[in-house]
């Protein structure tokens, strides 16, 4: 479904993306694990055509993204949840899912979305009126991701969707990741939390530094030595 | 001292040097015995500050849209409202109106001058974003300040130019650098009195339909930008332009269709200006630009409602200063208001400042 071949991605004269390769099959979830500067968000950019590559190809259903731009990008089925969850602040629960659904025309079918966001996310119908930056850090990031979600992709990038929550909210978020799966969406998770990351995807590939190091599936990577001391923290 | 008798201190400096001084003789006791003397006149003042406030909320319209997408004060934006005026000018005269043309032969003139007006300053200002703007976008932040500066130069020149071509546009008159009379087309049948009020308040149909416009075209603006696909657009990238382009829309899109509303209605408040005041000259948007910036930054710029308050309450203090200070030191006045707005509340009256949680 989504291919990333060789891809390097520079900020100015930086390489923060030095040849990556992976590969996204329909209906998995895979992650993305690293610590911090190691390229995860920068990968999830590249892939939206918010960063251009300085060479690689990124394919998504056999089209060339390289080239396109981020509202075409969209159009053709992949959506994100940005890192920092960047909702509009100013705009109200409804008017940020609006935003999510607005290269949309088929109005039965947004509507359609919009109920099932909210019987995902039954929180934010509550608090359909009240303005973005009023919402807890929990319910800023359900709105992320539902916002995303507006824009019915086949193809989800989820960036960070723990950071800085409660653990029980991460509990939270990450079995509607699970139910946003079993609905058949492909996701691409970046994750810090590596424990969190590796019980919902199906495979990983673990970053480092702007290079794939280590790939496998799940449960290789749940046991395998590096990860487990580098991410899991465990001895 | 604590902050607030500190405040009072400096207040009462500040009112002594006024009150005493040659300049602006904010001398209290004597406004309070005029007005009691004459309130109509007060009356009538308001209601002279409010229309200008509402032309002037129109521009600062201009300046705040612009500044809630891309952060850039656009200098040249008053000067784009001048040209508005020139261009009103010129095809009121090519319908060959003059003073006192009957009404109904003026409203056809005067449509077509709104649109005339309202588009060259929109297609104008779209260009400008376009060829002076945009390929400054990723530069520092005073780069296109700068440029902004330089198109208000060469927008007065063009209105200079324009205002010399006496041989094409007889109604320029016959000096490209004086003050073009603008034909006074609308009624002037007092409201107040042809309703049987006895009252010395003077508010005319003139001032009702200038006020009236200016009103439906923020009205208008408002509703737009708060409930249209396109507004929630422009909203969207004011308040978060990455994750409008992560949502996919078009930014550039948005940035465009803002600079088209905003020169639409600065070429609308050249119009109304024109009719209202009736004179117009190259050098107009200078003044009215800071003054619209001004409202602007007082309302919290970015802010739409804070503009459009902001313009009001400009209007009102320069149309009370002219009355009751001096009109020499209006502008000392309004500018003194940006002075003390920068200093204690540089949000402005209106201006939010809701963090965003991590």
């Amino acid at each position: 479904m989504l291919e990333l071949i060789d891809v390097h991605t520079y900020y100015g004269n930086i390489q923060a993306l030095k040849g990556i390769s992976i590969h996204v099959e329909p209906g998995e979830v895979v992650t993305l694990i690293g610590s911090n500067g190691a390229g995860k968000t920068t990968t999830l950019r590249t892939i939206q055509g918010l960063l251009r590559p300085r060479q690689g190809k990124i394919l998504f259903e056999g089209q060339d993204l390289s080239s396109s731009s981020s509202p075409e990008i969209v159009r053709l089925g992949i959506a994100q949840s940005p890192e920092g969850r960047m909702i509009f602040p100013r705009m109200t629960v409804l008017e940020n899912l609006e935003m999510g659904a607005f290269h949309r025309q088929d109005k039965a079918g947004i509507q359609a979305d919009m109920e099932r966001v909210f019987t995902l996310f039954p929180r934010l119908q509550e608090r359909i009126k009240q303005k973005g930056g009023t919402l807890s850090g929990g319910e800023q990031q359900m709105l992320a991701i539902a916002r995303a979600l507006m824009a019915r992709p086949r193809l989800l990038l989820l960036d960070e969707p723990s950071m800085g929550l409660a653990p029980m909210l991460v509990n939270q978020i990450f079995s509607i990741i699970h139910e946003i799966s079993d609905q058949g969406t492909t996701i691409l998770l970046v994750e810090q939390n590596a424990r969190m990351a590796l019980t919902v995807a199906n495979r990983g590939y673990v970053l480092q530094t702007g290079e794939i190091v280590l790939t496998g599936s799940a449960k290789e990577l749940q046991v395998n030595e590096t990860v487990r001391k580098a991410y899991l923290g465990e001895e | 001292m604590k902050p607030w008798q500190k405040i009072v201190l400096y207040l009462a400096i500040v009112y002594f040097v006024l009150l005493l001084g040659p300049i602006a003789g904010l001398d209290l006791p004597r406004i309070l015995k005029e007005i009691a003397q004459s309130p109509s006149l007060l009356i009538t003042q308001l209601l002279v500050g409010l229309i200008n406030g509402a032309i002037i909320a129109i521009i600062a319209l201009g300046y705040t849209l612009v500044y809630g997408i891309i952060e850039l004060i656009n200098f040249a934006h008053g000067d784009l409202y001048m040209l508005g005026g020139f261009a009103a000018l010129t095809v009121v005269g090519a319908f060959g109106m003059q003073d006192g043309a009957p009404f109904i032969s003026a409203i056809i003139p005067m449509l077509v001058a709104l649109l005339v007006a309202a588009g060259m300053c929109a297609g104008l200002n779209v260009l400008t974003e376009r060829y002076a703007y945009r390929p400054l976008r990723n530069a520092p932040r005073l780069a296109p300040l700068i440029s902004a500066i330089g198109m208000s130069f060469i927008f007065q020149n063009l209105g200079l130019f324009w205002g010399g071509l006496r041989s094409f546009i007889p109604i320029m008159g016959n000096t490209a650098a004086a003050p073009k009379s603008f034909p006074d087309l609308l009624p002037r049948i007092d409201i107040f009195r042809s309703l049987g009020i006895d009252t010395k308040v003077d508010f005319t149909t003139k001032d009702l339909i200038v006020l009236v416009v200016a009103v439906v075209l923020m009205v208008s603006l408002n509703w737009f930008v708060q409930n249209t696909s396109a507004g929630k657009a422009m909203r969207a990238v004011a308040q978060n332009r990455d994750a409008a382009k992560i949502v996919g829309l078009d930014v550039d899109r948005v940035i465009v269709l803002t600079f088209l509303i905003g020169g639409a209605l600065a070429g609308a408040a050249g119009l109304l200006v024109g009719l209202y005041n009736n004179t117009i000259v190259f050098t107009m948007g200078f003044t009215a630009g800071l003054r619209a910036f001004t409202a602007a930054v007082l309302g919290g710029i970015g802010n739409i409602t804070g503009a459009m308050l902001g313009g009001v309450l400009i209007g009102l203090l320069s149309a009370l200063s002219d009355q009751y200070l001096s009109s020499r030191w209006t502008d000392a006045w309004v500018f003194g208001v940006l002075v003390l707005i920068l200093v204690f509340r540089p949000s402005g009256l209106l201006g939010e400042n809701l963090q965003e949680k991590v």
